[in-house]
C-alpha cells in the first residue's frame, strides 16, 4: 500500500509526458485529416511563382511549381497516415499471432517460425520493400502490405518473449488440464495478459511506418506526382530550399512531431503498464521483504 | 564449550525499543505503532505475526531503515547506548552491519553471486584483522565445512540451507550487540530448518548477541525463542514469556492463532479466524482485532486498548484480558482409516516419472480409495509435487501405469478423456499465480465448466454463485478480478474453480503453502468439510507434517523418488517405520510440547 502513492506519484508524472505525446500526435493526426476541408488552395492548383517566399497571402510560400504548400501540407498527410495505420495493424497483428503461437506451442513450431524470421529480418528492410516496389509498382496496397512485412518479425519477437513469460503460469497449466484448445488458451489465457506490450508495440511500430513510407514517398515510390504527400514534397522541393525553405521544412517538422509525439505517448502507456502489471502480480506478500534484504544488510 | 563462553567478552548491551512508531510516507497513518519491547543480551524475542501485521516493517526499524514509501516518525531504537533513529545516515552505516545485523528471509538475494563466500565473510568481519584462521572459525561456528574449498566457493555452489548459514555467519561475525532474523528458515527442509535455528540458538547464547526473530511460525518461536511479542494490525497485542504466551494466551487473537496451528502430537480441529485483518488505512476506531474477535463488547469500540500488564513480564492489549477463557484446543476428530472394499479410485503401478534424463519418481505403487484422503510428504526433492502432476496429467514424461476409477489414466491432460479430466481437478500451490490477472473471478470459475458442458449464460451464473458460496466467497467476487482479493480468498477461487465441475478427486499441491496460519486453517477447514459432504477423495501435497493430522486419513511418506512408508496418519505418526519418516518428525518443530 506504501508504496501504491510512490506509484501514483510516477504515474502522474509520466502520464504528463504522456500526454504531451499524445496532444502533440494527435494534432498531427487532426491536421492531416481535417486539412483537406480547410485548405485555402487547390494543392494541385498554381497560386504563385515557383519558391516563391512566405507571405502574400501564401503563408508558407509556394512550391517547385509555384502551388501553395500550406495546403499541400494540409492535403498530403491523410494519405500516408492511412497507409500507415493499416500498414502498422497488419504487421502487429501477423506478428502478435506468429508470436503468441510460437511463445505457447514452443518445440518445433516455435524453431520453424523464428528462424524462418530471422531470415526475413537479415535483409535490409527498405531494401526489400524497394524490391517488391519496383517490381510491381507503387501501388497503395503494396506499400501498406511491404511496411507491414516488414514488422511483422519484429512485433512476432516481442510477443514470442512476453508469451512465454505468460505459458508457464499455473493458470495455463489449469487450462491445459482442463482440456482448453490451445486457440482457446492463446487467446483467452495468454493474449489478454501480453495486450499491454502489444500496445506499445502498436505505438512504435506507427511511428516507424510513417517514417518508411515518407521515405519510400521520398524515393518517388509511393505517391506519385501531382498527388500531395509530405515524402513527396520533401524530394519535390529540396533544390530550392534556399528559395523557400518551408516547402522542404514543414513537412519535415510535421512528421517528427508526429513521430516524437507517438513515442513519447507510447514510452509513457509502457511504462504504466508495466507499473500496473506489476500491482495486478504482485507475488506473495511475504516476498515483499525481498526486495528490503539488500537495503536492510547494506554495509 | 564452556571455556569458549568464558573467553569471550561479553556484551551487556541490550535493545530498547520505546513507542516506534512507522508512517506510510505523506498521509500521517500508522504502519506500525506503540511498539515497545526490551532485550537483554543473549534473549531471543520472537516477533510473530500474519502478513501485513508490520513484523518486518518492526525488524527494517531496529537497523533504522524503512522501505520505499514507509517513514520512521517516532519512538526511539536503542542499541546499547546509542539511539538508532537518531544517527545521520553515516553514523548509521557505521552502526549496520556492526552493532546490529541482519539475516533475510532469502539467503540467495542476501549473498552476492558474483563473489566468492571467503570474500564475503572476510567483508562482514568489518575492519577486524582477519586472517585465514579467523575466517574458517567463522564457518565452524555455523558448522560449515571448514575448508579452503568452501571459502572459495561462489553462492551458488552450495545448497540453500548453506547460503542461509553463511549469511547467519556472516550476521554474527562482528560481534554485534543485536540480530534482526527475518524468516531465515522459510525456504528451507525441516532438517535444515531445525540445523539453522540451533546454529542461531547457540550463536546467540555464546555471543551474548540480542536477537529478533521475525517469523510467522508460531512452531519455530516454541522451539526457539525466549520471549514472544505477536503482532496485529502494527502493534504488539501480547508479549511475554515463550512458555506463557503459547500456553495461557491471554489475548483473544493470540488465542485464535494458537487453535489455528496443526499439532503433530494429536489431531486437533483447526479453526481458523473468519474475516482478515484490516488495512492500515481502515482500522475500526477501537480495537484492531474487534471484527473478527468472538468476546467483544461494546467497550471495544471506543478506543484503541493500550498494553497492560497481566502477569510479570506479560502484556497484553485487551480490555477483557481478565476473562478467563478455556486456552485447551478441540481435539479433532481422528481420522479413521478408511477400509473399504471394492477397486480403489486411483491406482498407481510402477510410476517412474522423468525430468530431461533424470528420473524423478523410481517406481511408485499406490492406491486411493474413494472418498480418502492421503497426503503426500516429503522434503523438497523428494518427487511429491512431481508425481501430484503426473494424476493430473500436467507431467507428460512418464512410464508405468495408471487406472482411475478402472480405466487408464493417459500421460498428459490432453491424451485423456473428457470424464477423467473433469474428474480429477489439481489446485495449485500459489493463488498468486493460478488465477489469470486479466480475467474476473467469475469467468475463472465458469472457464472449467465451459469446457465441459454446454451451459446457458443463467445456469452458469447460478452453478457459479452456488460454489462461491460453497466456499464462502461473497457473490460479489465473481466480478471482480484476483488482484481485489486477499491470498487466502484467492486460494478459495482456485478451490471453487475445481469444486465447479464435480471432480471426484482433488489433487492439493501445497494449497496452504503461500497462507497465514489462520487462513490456512480455514482452507483446511473448507477442504475436509467438502471431503465430508461431497465425499470427494483428495491427494493432499505438503511438506507441513502437522498439517496432515488435519487434513488426512492415510499417508505416504516420500524420498528420493520412492514411497518409503505407507500407512494411516495415526500409525505413521506414532509408529513411524521408515527412518526418512523418523527424522521428519523429529525434525519438525513441536509446538505444543514447548
Amino acid at each position: 500500500m506504501a508504496t501504491t502513492s510512490f506509484r501514483k506519484a510516477k504515474r502522474l508524472l509520466s502520464l504528463g509526458i504522456g500526454t504531451v505525446g499524445l496532444v502533440l500526435a494527435l494534432g498531427v493526426i487532426l491536421l492531416a485529416i481535417v486539412g483537406p476541408f480547410v485548405a485555402p488552395h487547390s494543392p494541385l492548383d498554381f497560386a504563385g511563382a515557383p519558391y516563391q517566399p512566405a507571405g502574400d497571402g501564401l503563408l508558407l510560400g509556394a512550391d517547385s511549381l509555384g502551388r501553395d504548400v500550406f495546403s499541400r501540407l494540409l492535403a498530403g498527410g491523410s494519405g500516408i497516415l492511412a497507409l500507415a495505420a493499416v500498414a502498422t495493424i497488419m504487421g502487429v497483428l501477423a506478428g502478435a499471432i506468429m508470436g503468441v503461437a510460437a511463445g505457447y506451442l514452443k518445440g518445433a513450431f516455435d524453431e520453424l517460425v523464428m528462424r524462418v524470421l530471422d531470415v526475413a529480418m537479415a535483409f535490409p528492410q527498405t531494401i526489400l520493400a524497394l524490391l517488391f516496389v519496383s517490381i510491381v509498382g507503387p501501388a497503395p496496397w503494396l506499400i501498406a502490405l511491404m511496411v507491414g512485412v516488414i514488422h511483422a518479425p519484429q512485433v512476432a519477437r516481442v510477443a514470442r518473449s512476453a508469451s512465454l513469460k505468460v505459458a508457464d503460469a499455473d493458470f495455463v497449466l489449469f487450462a491445459e488440464t482442463t482440456g482448453a484448445s490451445s486457440w482457446k488458451i492463446m487467446t483467452r489465457e495468454i493474449l489478454p495478459n501480453i495486450f499491454d506490450p502489444l500496445l506499445v508495440e502498436l505505438g512504435l511500430r506507427f511511428t516507424y511506418s510513417i517514417a518508411l513510407i515518407a521515405g519510400l514517398s521520398f524515393l518517388g515510390f509511393g505517391q506519385q506526382p501531382p498527388t500531395p504527400d509530405w515524402g513527396l514534397m520533401i524530394n519535390e522541393n529540396r533544390i530550392g530550399m534556399a528559395q523557400n525553405p518551408w516547402a522542404v521544412l514543414a513537412p519535415i517538422a510535421l512528421i517528427a512531431v508526429l513521430t516524437i509525439g507517438m513515442n513519447l505517448f507510447t514510452d509513457a502507456v509502457s511504462r504504466l503498464t508495466r507499473a500496473r502489471s506489476a500491482e495486478l502480480n504482485e507475488a506473495e506478500p511475504q516476498s515483499q521483504a525481498l526486495d528490503l534484504s539488500s537495503a536492510g544488510s547494506a554495509r | 564449550m564452556k571455556e569458549i563462553l568464558r573467553a569471550v567478552p561479553q556484551p551487556h548491551a541490550s535493545v530498547s525499543v520505546a513507542d516506534l512508531r512507522v508512517d506510510l510516507n505523506g498521509a500521517g497513518i500508522p504502519i506500525v505503532d506503540e511498539v515497545s519491547f526490551e532485550l537483554a543480551a543473549g534473549e531471543i524475542l520472537g516477533l510473530v505475526g500474519e502478513s501485513g501485521s508490520g513484523k518486518t516493517t518492526v525488524g527494517m526499524a531496529l537497523l533504522g531503515h524503512s522501505r520505499s514509501g514507509l517513514r520512521i516518525t517516532g519512538g526511539s531504537v536503542c542499541i546499547g547506548d546509542k539511539d538508532v533513529l537518531r544517527l545521520s545516515e553515516r553514523e548509521l552505516r557505521a552502526v549496520r552491519g556492526k552493532s546490529i545485523t541482519y539475516v533475510p528471509q532469502d539467503p540467495g538475494t542476501a549473498l552476492n553471486p558474483a563473489l566468492r563466500i571467503g570474500t564475503q565473510l572476510r567483508e562482514s568481519l568489518k575492519g577486524q584483522p582477519a586472517t585465514e584462521a579467523d575466517v574458517l572459525q567463522l564457518l565452524s561456528d555455523v558448522k560449515l565445512p571448514t575448508v579452503p574449498a568452501f571459502l572459495a566457493a561462489f553462492p551458488h555452489q552450495v545448497s540453500g540451507g548453506q547460503q542461509q548459514r553463511v549469511a547467519i555467519a556472516m550476521a554474527f561475525a562482528s560481534r554485534p550487540a543485536a540480530v534482526v532474523l527475518d524468516e531465515p528458515t522459510t525456504g528451507l527442509d525441516v532438517t535444515t530448518q531445525s540445523h539453522v535455528l540451533d546454529t542461531i540458538r547457540r550463536l546467540c547464547a555464546k555471543h551474548g548477541v540480542a536477537a529478533v526473530y521475525v517469523t510467522h511460525d508460531l512452531a519455530v518461536v516454541a522451539t526457539l525463542a525466549n520471549r514472544v511479542a505477536v503482532m496485529y494490525s502494527g502493534r504488539i497485542v501480547e508479549i511475554g514469556p515463550t512458555s506463557v504466551v503459547l500456553t495461557e494466551p491471554t489475548h483473544p487473537y493470540t488465542r485464535a492463532l494458537i487453535r489455528a496451528v496443526p499439532d503433530l502430537d494429536g489431531p486437533i480441529l483447526l479453526q481458523g479466524i473468519p474475516g482478515q485483518a484490516p488495512a492500515p488505512t481502515s482500522r475500526p476506531k477501537g480495537c484492531a482485532f474487534l471484527p473478527r474477535c468472538p468476546m467483544s463488547i461494546p467497550a471495544c469500540m471506543a478506543a484503541p486498548p493500550s498494553l497492560a500488564r497481566v502477569a510479570p513480564y506479560h502484556d497484553v492489549r485487551c480490555i477483557r484480558s481478565d476473562v478467563r477463557v478455556q486456552a485447551a484446543v478441540t481435539a479433532g476428530r481422528e481420522s479413521a482409516s478408511v477400509e473399504r472394499i471394492g477397486p480403489p479410485l486411483l491406482e498407481i503401478k510402477a510410476l517412474r516419472a522423468f525430468h530431461g534424463s533424470a528420473e524423478i519418481l523410481k517406481g511408485i505403487d499406490l492406491a486411493l480409495a474413494h472418498g480418502c484422503s492421503m497426503a503426500l510428504v516429503g522434503e523438497s526433492g523428494s518427487g511429491k509435487t512431481t508425481l501430484a502432476r503426473c494424476i493430473s496429467g500436467l507431467h507428460k514424461k512418464i512410464d508405468g501405469l495408471m487406472y482411475y476409477d478402472g480405466q487408464i489414466l493417459a500421460a498428459g491432460s490432453r491424451n485423456r478423456a473428457v470424464e477423467s479430466r473433469r474428474q480429477i481437478q489439481y489446485i495449485f500451490q500459489n493463488p498468486y499465480a493460478s488465477l489469470n490477472p486479466r480475467r474476473s473471478i467469475g469467468e475463472a470459475i465458469a472457464a472449467p465448466l465451459r469446457e465441459f458442458e454446454s451451459v446457458s449464460n443463467e445456469e452458469l451464473r447460478r452453478r457459479v454463485g452456488e460454489v462461491l458460496d460453497q466456499v464462502a466467497l461473497s457473490r460479489r467476487a465473481a466480478q471482480q478480478y484476483p488482484h481485489h482479493l486477499s491470498g487466502g480468498q484467492r486460494q478459495r477461487a482456485a478451490i471453487a474453480r475445481a469444486l465447479i465441475v464435480n471432480p471426484t478427486l482433488l489433487v492439493c499441491d501445497e494449497v496452504t503453502s503461500a497462507l497465514d496460519v489462520s487462513i490456512q486453517a480455514v482452507i483446511v477447514e473448507l477442504l475436509d468439510r467438502l471431503q465430508q459432504e461431497r465425499g470427494i477423495s483428495m491427494l493432499f501435497v505438503t511438506h507441513n507434517l502437522p498439517l496432515i493430522r488435519s487434513v488426512a486419513q492415510q499417508v505416504a511418506v516420500m524420498q528420493s523418488g520412492r514411497i518409503v512408508e505407507l500407512g494411516a496418519v495415526k500409525d505413521v505418526l506414532s509408529r513411524p517405520k521408515a527412518a526418512e519418516t523418523t527424522r521428519l518428525i523429529q525434525d519438525a518443530p513441536h509446538f505444543r510440547q514447548a
